[in-house]
């Protein structure tokens, strides 16, 4: 399992082989990628900056993919979340679970996913035409993470 | 000592990214601090009104009834928007 946040841009087939190497076990990788948009709120978006809270983001993001290993069969999960400047297009974050069988690593990803959104400490800051402006959580993704919980 | 972060619009709203203060008498929880703090008037008032306020005590996410004993890192955010 490894998590890290960076700068950089990541690569999604170099990820997946890190994961695959030496495990005949896998069955199966789910892979979600989340982008940078043009859009938001009916405005251009022409750069995104990615704030987060160093020390605590590591710490939660660790904490989501553990709670995740508890409740589905994960041969491994990995997740690469970028801060700093972005611009449309751009990837943000990688979350890749690799199981025995698709069922959990469908699950297990979109689990990290939604968990991640409501409660990993990143914060978006975006420019528009109008003007720079700190995004607002979204209820969806709150009503999205809630219906993980028991 | 109690070290107090802000991020994002609210670290910009009170132009502070951080501070450093003891334990203020009779403060016990997070609550206590967030009045505390608010009592410093002007930009701070809003920290009591601040429907939208997130906190994390030792880097994990609390609630606002978190005992405190003075040797916290804290922090004070708005709602995450990662991912």
């Amino acid at each position: 399992m490894q998590v890290r946040v960076q700068e950089n841009d990541f690569e999604v087939a170099t990820e997946l082989a890190a994961i695959r190497r030496n495990r005949p076990q896998i069955g199966a990788i789910a892979c979600f990628v989340g982008l940078v948009r043009d859009i938001s709120e009916h405005s251009e978006v022409s750069e995104l900056t990615l704030e987060h809270y160093p020390g605590m983001t590591e710490k939660a993001l660790q904490v989501i993919v553990d709670q995740a290993a508890q409740r589905w069969q994960i041969i491994d999960a990995r997740v690469v979340h970028r801060v700093g400047r972005l611009r449309p297009s751009d990837q943000i974050v990688l979350v890749a679970v690799a199981t025995e069988h698709r069922g959990d690593a469908f699950a297990a990803c979109e689990f990290i996913i939604d968990d991640l959104k409501t409660r990993a400490p990143f914060w978006k800051r975006e420019v528009t035409p109008s003007g720079a402006r700190w995004v607002e959580a979204r209820q969806a993704d709150e009503q999205a993470s809630e219906r993980w919980r028991p | 000592m109690l070290r107090i972060l802000y991020f994002a619009g609210l670290r910009e709203q009170l132009a502070t990214s951080q501070e450093e203060l003891p334990l203020p008498a009779g403060v016990g929880d997070v609550a206590g601090l967030l009045d505390f703090l608010a009592a410093r008037g002007g930009k701070w008032q809003q920290l009591r009104r601040a429907r939208n306020l997130r906190c994390a005590v030792n880097q994990e996410m609390a609630r606002f009834d978190c005992p405190l004993r003075g040797d916290e890192e804290l922090a004070f955010f708005p709602p995450v928007t990662g991912g």
